[in-house]
């Protein structure tokens, strides 16, 4: 078995070899096999529709790249006439009346949309273990393990790495793409902050929130973020900047490239085996004719505690429009218009989004918010200052993308902080609204995934595919199949 | 950090949750290690630090005063959980 990239069926769509219809009935039927809960819900329907449609385009002339190829949408985007949950029981009967930009753009290019992956409640979590649907099975899961994928795009994360998509969407907050992308093998890309537009992406913290591709290789990433980025005028803070093919440089020479590593990506709490991992793959970079040096973000570790006031503050404030008056679930019995919006809220929202609802109501009350979000701002500014300190002389900041690999589900649910731990390495390039990727590194001794985290400058996302693209081209980590993976070459 | 019961109450009536009885150590509990994590904040001088509320301090851009969107009343209103003549209801506010 082997994996199957957009790539790759993009050119057997261009080459007449198969249909679009075909090969989305084949990865229906995938999906209809697996046990893995990556799916909130499947549009057989729409999505055979839309194929039929790329089919006929096809043959009318139109060679959009990827044009008829499906993939796996986060429950996260609304799409127009389909449930949207945002794994929230406060969603479950939300049918969205109108479709996320990014969606959108997908669709003009002819690419399928399968069905809504399963992902941690409003994308609060790192395991997938918050969703009102379930947890997600991670496809690389043992004989006596039952392993999380992941979170919170845990569901897109293992859709792709059991086949059951070639390619899905994420969105990334504090590390929601690249965290699963590592727990199951995958490449995961958080674009700059703005390159996608969040409009119709269900908001989390606004000011982090950043979609993002989800596939096998680079070169598939490169592709699909094609079709997702670009400036909407509907987000006000979408970055208006030209378009451009994250694919041109792919195959560009990393020769002389300059890698930094931070000292504080590899210090205590970090997995002895993961260390021995990332530390192999950064001398394939030096074969590759890069130079290595050793640097410092001093504040990295005031990313975790700035983080958690910021988006909880975000959070509370986006949240807030679940009141059940407009949209959504609504209590069936209330006394008055506050023990509605109560125990609609009480009963609709999980418990990890209720207390980060409260953490973020408290850090914005009247008297605090100096002290907790005022003071939290002035932090990220120290910590995107340290970023630029270091890009003055190394053009990526390599590392783990997770202090360990993917763990027992279960293990961490009684501990909300120690869960919080997994995102140590992810948090600071969103403060700073950097992009950032996970990319297949390499697998443990007992065969789990391990992700190498890369952080470029702002807009740098090509030159970050063109590095990891040329990691991938020497060697063969990303095309190893999970145990459950299902089928063969679709 | 530690909270007293009546300020997870307040905290949880601001954010229009309610805790029930048999949740409030466990909900405490919780929050009070989520602001432990957060107290690392305080050790910190910021002084002369402009606070950061944006990737590349971006600032919201300005659009025509102009109208873009179409009306879409009847559409956005068949979702709601009640919804009469073009009207969300609502419990009574007013006596």
């Amino acid at each position: 078995m082997t994996i199957t990239t957009l790539a790759q069926l993009a050119a057997d769509l261009d080459s007449g070899k198969r249909s679009s219809v075909e090969i989305t009935q084949d990865y229906l039927a995938r999906i209809e096999q697996s046990e893995h809960n990556a799916f909130i819900s499947v549009n057989q329907e729409l999505a055979l529709i839309q194929a039929k449609t790329a089919d006929q385009k096809r043959a009318s002339g139109d060679r959009s790249a990827l044009l008829g190829v499906p993939v796996a949408q986060k429950d996260i985007f609304c799409i127009d006439g389909m449930q949207t949950t945002c794994g929230s029981k406060i969603l479950e009967n939300f049918i969205a009346p109108y479709t996320a930009t990014v969606v959108e753009n997908m669709q003009a290019q002819g690419i399928v949309s399968m069905g809504k992956t399963n992902m941690d409640e409003f994308a609060m979590g790192s395991s997938n273990e918050t969703s009102y649907f379930g947890d997600v099975v991670n496809p690389w899961s043992t004989a006596d393990k039952t392993l999380v994928p992941g979170g919170s795009s845990g569901g897109s994360a293992a859709a792709v790495s059991a086949q059951l998509a070639p390619a899905a969407t994420g969105t990334d907050t504090g590390g929601s793409i690249r965290q699963p992308a590592s727990f199951c093998n995958l490449t995961g890309i958080k674009p700059s902050y703005g390159r996608c537009s969040r409009y119709g992406m269900i908001a989390f913290a606004s000011s982090l929130d950043q979609a993002g591709p989800m596939t096998h290789t680079a070169e598939d990433a490169a592709l699909l973020l094609n079709t997702m980025a670009g400036f909407d005028a509907k987000d006000s803070t979408s970055l208006d900047v030209p378009a451009e093919d994250f694919s041109r440089s792919l195959n560009d020479s990393i020769e002389g490239l300059r890698i930094g590593l931070p000292k504080e990506f590899f210090g205590d709490g970090l997995d002895s085996e993961m260390a021995t991992i990332i530390e192999t793959a950064v001398k394939q970079f030096e074969s590759l004719g890069a130079t290595i040096k050793e640097v410092s973000l001093p504040n990295s570790h005031l990313a975790l505690p700035s983080y958690y006031v910021i988006a909880p503050a975000e959070a509370s404030s986006n949240l807030s429009r679940f009141d059940g008056v407009r949209y959504g679930h609504r209590a069936e019995e209330y006394s008055d218009l506050i023990d509605m919006y109560t125990k609609t809220r009480t009963e609709g929202f999980g418990d990890e989004v209720k207390r980060r609802i409260m953490i973020g109501a408290y850090a914005l009350s009247s008297g605090y918010y100096d002290a907790y979000y005022s003071q939290a701002q002035k932090l990220r500014r120290m910590i995107s200052n340290d970023f630029t300190t270091v890009f003055e002389d190394c053009d990526v900041i390599m590392g783990p993308t997770t202090p360990g690999p993917a763990f027992e589900a279960g293990s961490r649910t009684d501990d909300p902080v120690s869960m919080y731990l997994n995102d140590i390495y992810t948090i600071p390039a969103n403060l700073a609204g950097l992009p950032a990727g996970s990319i297949p590194a390499g697998f443990t001794a007992s065969g789990l995934p391990a992700g190498l985290h890369l952080i470029t400058p702002y807009l740098q996302e090509a030159k970050m595919l063109n590095i990891a693209h040329k990691f991938q081209q020497v060697t063969d980590w990303h095309t190893r199949t999970a145990p459950s993976a299902i089928g063969g070459k679709a | 950090m530690a909270l007293d019961n009546q300020t997870v109450h307040t905290i949880a009536r601001l954010a229009r949750i309610k805790i029930a009885p048999q949740e409030l150590d466990k909900t405490r509990g919780a929050l009070e290690n989520i602001l432990d994590l957060v107290a690392q904040m305080e050790a910190v001088d910021t002084t002369g630090i402009e606070p950061m509320t944006h990737p590349f301090d971006a600032t919201m851009r300005l659009r025509a005063d102009e109208v873009t969107e179409v009306n879409q009343r009847d559409k956005f209103q068949a979702i709601a959980p009640s919804a009469e003549r073009g009207l969300y209801l609502v419990p009574k506010v007013l006596d």
